[in-house]
């Protein structure tokens, strides 16, 4: 692509967020554009289809007050790429990629495509490091691994702006000293939201380890679609050339999605569910995919996307296709919440698919396992009591059933409810389970080896510390 | 001479190029001054419209097509195996090293353009010739298939040089035992006064099937240790199968499960536009983890197929055909192959998101009308058979796909298209999952079509009761799924005994037998006769009990009775390994001796 700059004037239509520019030559798919108004204002796009003399372009800050005279079209002759340094932590910058902080330049160590190229499996390192966030419903039941692209599916009003950053405080690798470095991207987030955690960075002091890409839910809905791509270039060169482990999160991806919908409505094309493209799934996995940890570097990329769920509704194509390419979830319940409890986690619908990896003796405790899927199994079997006996009444069942209720209860109320503020180390979060879990009769622990249960069901402890 | 045309438009993955008369549909192009591989999908006039393997960032419109005069083909030969591929045979590890060289510190990047070997050229193989017993001599008749020799190709695999598809003729020489490369020529083969030079490789077209004499009756189970499977609903040998859930229900797990234990020779995995760390998992374990049935590291049997849903989406369409065409050359050589494709869903997309670009009019939620027909011919690529040449050979190959319906509903077109050209289901039910069920294979709208053919091997192999308990086990989960319909009306206090005991034993069959760890090192892998014997424990206990209820004595008082070793029963998957067997025995007499006591004190 190593071509000068061009510049044309022939503006055929504007459709939308789209230019179609006639007389053209010489241009490549993806190549970046600057547009020039009448007035003098500069604008950013991208080549979307190429044809013979014609290619469409769309504009990142929207077509309004473009005109098809007097509006130059520059082809820049390179893909969109942003300044790389490991300098841009402690930084704020736009949508693209730009500072905004009214700090210096970026000294470029590098320019990198937003777009990113995909990781090669045969390159990838299995990520398998426990990270404790200090959360139960987490770190017992759906640990996070370092490398991980584990979204939370919220709804709006949720507290999943309180809960990210919980997580990215309490975060720690146990035996290490190193703190995450954070490079957070604000997807067409209220003022509101970007400043709680701007004020979040702040207040604990993290804000020199951590980078923001900020586009606002005012500002140009199309630079929505660079945004995580200029976070995670800048995630992908800190971790993989600069060593470092990076927390990365997105928020909010349905802000993203509907973007997407957005140009391909525009372009007219043969939409999918919802009207979302039919390649959401592939577009989305060029974004989460982007995490990992690879052979013979230090280095990894967590991701934690944010999404509100349109509705609550876990089957919306959003949530949908991202539970289909991350590697797991924390969806967040509105009922909970409503009972008070924080975090509102809903640990049935939640899953962390490298949990296996990050536990056991030795990263966890021996008997992580076994503990969590006691808790899954008793816990379910508790919800569903619990909406039996709203039928046919607590009476109507049997003495053990009614045990299942009190654990339900004792483990939204004790285990899963936690203070904002409140660090539990896994052993915390272990024995407490245990505790809850000695309200059912011994025979009902079934997930559990016998050895572990002489081990540390609260009966036995006791018993050996008298 | 292959066509030389230019591009015209470039629109994602799809270009379009103009001046290529002659192009063939299908034929594998060269696009742009990368020489990026592309395929040609449809023909009008002088243009040609190319799906594109790699990203088509930069390309420009006049930047020359070339044509390769063969359509999009793989190359067939001894070391595949052990190989983890992208979606058109490009060796990863392989690109990796090419990009090493000139930028180390993108080595962990796919970057686009990198042309690479699909079998080593300069590797030898140690050939020996098939002279002796019943093998071929100097001067006879060979055709396509006959076994002119073989090469130890892994530690599992002995690999079968055969006679290439199309070269018939009088064998005029055949090498010695010796090592050789896939460029050398091992046989020459005289026909119509032409000499044919054999070598150890050839190349097959991906979308055309490979040939064999006929299809055989699938009859033998595919054996995979896992039991809701093995004793619900079996595989067999060349058959089909479909497993479809909605996201985290456990697609990857049960297919890493079949890929880690059955009892294939061969398995290749294809990771169709999935996860990069899934097929890095694979890579990591499969060295180390030894295969069940031979104690041989397990990567010595498998072929990786990888094209994530990061990689370019064209190459995901391919990366089937490519996979399926692998399984079909080891099914030649004799061997039973298990081919698991995850997800064949991302595999329709693909289709559908070129379809679209290509502006077909699109039917079902913008799939186009020949997603059923392609369906189709990608699982009628299974199948058990008796190889071309000689000496006889029975191959099969194993098709199993993952399927991700969109919310979790089996009414969307992939699911329901699948479901007319498979024989197996293994619907998985995200409420399962939700409770960590797993397998979440849901056991009411789960069927296999191959029990009544497999059933002959467990009578042979296992016991001949088998089929009486296994189908004695399935009417008792039947019957309490229909009784939760009652439960969740009137509560479980006011039903029957004999209810309650069907209850009873359901959670002692979904707890004790249908629930499998599969990262437990004693669970995960259960031999048919563990799962016999662990299916006739809790079968028997229900047919004593239900004597006993039938005597007036209650469910509470049984489960009183046999107190601690009702856990003993629901654990005995985990605490007893498949070479101690006759624990799972004790076991049962234990548990039927409390209740020969329980009845004698009541009576
Ligand atoms: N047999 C099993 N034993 C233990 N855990 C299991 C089993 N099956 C599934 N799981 C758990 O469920 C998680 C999700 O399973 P899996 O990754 O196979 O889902 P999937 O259906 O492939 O999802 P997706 O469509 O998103 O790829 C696993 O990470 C594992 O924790
Ligand atoms: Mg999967």
């Amino acid at each position: 692509m190593a071509v000068g700059v061009r510049e044309y004037s022939r503006i055929r239509e504007i459709k939308g967020p789209l230019l179609v520019v006639e007389g053209v030559s010489n241009v490549a798919y993806d190549e970046i554009v600057e547009v020039e108004l009448a007035t003098g204002e500069k604008r950013k796009g991208r080549v979307l289809d190429v044809m013979k003399g014609i290619a469409v372009v769309q504009v990142f800050e929207g077509t309004t007050g473009i005109t098809t005279t007097g509006t130059k079209v520059r082809f820049l002759g390179r893909p969109l790429e942003i300044p790389v340094s490991e300098d841009m932590l402690g930084r704020i910058f736009n949508g693209l990629g730009e500072p905004i902080d009214g700090g210096p330049p970026i000294i470029a160590e590098e320019e990198r495509d937003v777009n990113g190229a995909p990781l090669n499996p045969a390159e990838r390192a299995y990520p398998e490091d426990f990270i404790q966030t200090g959360v139960s419903a987490i770190d017992g039941m759906n640990t996070l691994v370092r490398g991980q692209k584990l979204p939370i599916f919220s709804g709006s009003g949720l507290p999943h702006n309180k809960l990210a950053a919980q997580i990215a405080r309490q975060a720690t690798v146990r035996g290490e000293e190193e703190e995450f470095a954070v490079v957070f991207a604000a997807i067409g987030i209220k003022y509101d939201d970007f400043i709680f955690f701007k004020k979040f960075f702040e207040e604990t002091g993290a804000l020199d380890r951590v980078a923001m890409f900020v586009n606002l839910a005012d500002e140009p809905a199309m630079v929505r679609l660079v945004t995580p791509r200029a976070a995670l270039t800048l995630a992908e060169y800190l971790a993989f050339d600069r060593d470092m482990h990076v927390l990365v999160i997105l928020t909010d991806m349905t802000n993203y999605a509907e973007a997407l919908r957005e140009i391909s409505a525009a372009r007219e094309e043969v939409p999918g569910r919802q009207g979302y493209p039919g390649y959401l799934y592939s577009d989305l996995a060029s974004i989460y995919e982007r995490a990992g940890r690879v052979k013979g570097k230090k280095g990894s990329i967590t991701q934690m996307p944010i999404l509100t769920m349109p509705n609550d509704d876990i089957t919306h194509p959003i949530p949908d296709l991202t539970g289909y390419i991350t590697e797991g979830q924390i969806v967040l319940s509105r009922e909970l919440y409503n009972k008070g409890i924080y975090p509102p986690i809903n640990v049935l619908m939640s899953l962390s698919r490298l949990m296996k990896e990050g536990i056991g003796p030795g990263k966890t405790r021996e008997d992580h396992a076994d503990v969590s899927n006691q808790l899954y199994a008793a816990y379910s079997r508790g919800v569903e009591l619990r909406s039996l006996a709203a039928v046919v009444g607590e009476e109507s069942l049997s003495a053990v059933d009614r045990k299942y209720l009190e654990f339900a209860d004792a483990f939204e109320r004790r285990f899963l409810s936690q203070g904002e503020r409140e660090n539990r180390s896994i052993e915390q979060t272990l024995d407490l389970a245990w505790e809850i879990l000695a309200i059912l009769p011994e025979e009902e622990l079934t997930n559990i080896k016998e050895e572990f249960i002489r081990k540390y069901h609260p009966k036995y402890r006791k018993k050996t510390t008298q | 001479m292959p066509v030389k045309g230019r591009i015209a438009r470039i629109s994602g993955p799809l270009v379009v190029a103009e001046g290529m008369e002659g192009a063939q549909m299908f034929e594998m192009v060269r696009v742009g001054e990368d020489k990026l591989i592309g395929e040609i999908t449809r023909i009008r006039g002088d243009r040609a419209f190319i799906q594109v393997y790699e990203s088509t960032t930069g390309l420009k419109p006049g930047e020359p097509v070339e044509g390769t005069g063969a359509p999009l083909s793989v190359w067939l030969g001894p070391g595949i195996i052990g190989t983890i591929y992208d979606g058109v045979q490009r060796p990863l590890p392989l690109i990796a090293e090419i990009i090493a060289k000139e930028a180390p510190n993108r080595k962990m990047f796919i970057e686009r353009g990198v042309q690479v070997d699909p079998i080593p050229r300069d590797k030898k193989w140690h050939f020996k010739p098939a002279v002796n017993g019943g093998g071929v001599h100097i001067g006879d008749k060979v055709e396509p298939g006959d076994v002119l020799g073989t090469v130890p190709e892994t530690s599992l695999i002995e690999h079968k040089v055969m006679v290439p598809p199309g070269v018939r003729g009088r064998l005029k020489w055949i090498a010695q035992e010796g090592d050789y490369t896939i460029e050398d020529p091992i046989a020459v083969v005289e026909a119509d006064g032409k000499e044919i030079e054999v070598k150890m490789a050839h190349r097959w077209p991906v979308r055309i099937p490979r040939p064999y004499k006929k299809k055989l009756e699938p009859t033998l189970p595919l054996i995979t240790g896992v039991r809701i499977i093995d004793t619900f609903f079996p595989m067999a040998k060349g058959g089909t199968g479909a497993v479809p859930g909605g996201f985290g229900t456990g697609k990857t797990v049960t297919l890493h499960s079949l890929a880690q234990w059955s009892d294939a020779r061969v398995v290749v995995y294809i990771g169709c536009g999935e996860r990069g760390n899934e097929m890095t998992e694979v890579l990591e374990r499969f060295p180390t983890y030894k295969d069940p049935w031979t104690g041989k590291p397990l990567m010595e049997r498998t072929i990786l197929i990888a094209n994530t849903s990061n990689m370019p989406v064209a190459a995901r369409e391919a990366s089937i055909y490519v996979g399926v065409t692998l399984a079909e050359y080891y099914r030649d050589m004799g061997y039973d192959v298990l081919l698991v494709a995850d997800s064949t869903s991302r595999w329709a997309e693909a289709l559908r998101e070129i379809a679209g670009r290509l502006e077909e009019m699109p039917a079902e939620e913008g799939y186009p009308s020949y997603l059923a027909s392609r369906l189709a011919e990608f699982y009628e690529r299974a199948g058990r058979v008796e190889a071309l040449g000689s000496p006889d050979r029975h191959g099969s190959v194993t098709i199993v796909g993952a399927v991700s319906p969109p919310g979790g509903d089996f009414t969307e077109p992939v699911t329901s298209h699948t479901k007319r050209f498979i024989r197996v289901f293994w619907a998985l039910d995200t409420k399962l999952a939700y409770s960590r069920h797993y397998p979440a294979i849901n056991w009411i709208l789960s069927y296999s079509a191959y029990v009544d053919l497999v059933t002959e091997w467990w009578h042979k192999n296992v016991d001949p009761r088998w089929r009486k308990y296994r189908d004695e086990a399935m009417e008792i989960l039947t019957r309490e799924n229909e009784l939760q319909d009652i439960v969740r009306l009137v509560g479980t206090e006011s039903l029957d005994e004999r209810d309650k005991l069907v209850l009873e034993t359901a959670r002692l069959l979904k707890d004790g037998f249908l629930k499998q760890n599969a990262f437990d090192p004693i669970d995960a892998f259960a031999t048919p006769q563990k799962q016999f014997k662990l299916l006739r424990m809790f079968i028997d206990f229900y047919q004593r009990a239900l004597e006993l209820v039938q005597h007036g004595i209650t469910v509470a008082q049984i489960r009183q009775a046999i107190g601690r070793l009702y856990v003993e029963m629901v654990k005995a998957k985990f605490t007893i390994p498949n070479d101690q067997l006759e624990k799972i025995d004790e076991l049962r007499e234990r548990v039927l001796k409390v209740l020969d006591e329980l009845e004698a004190r009541s009576g």
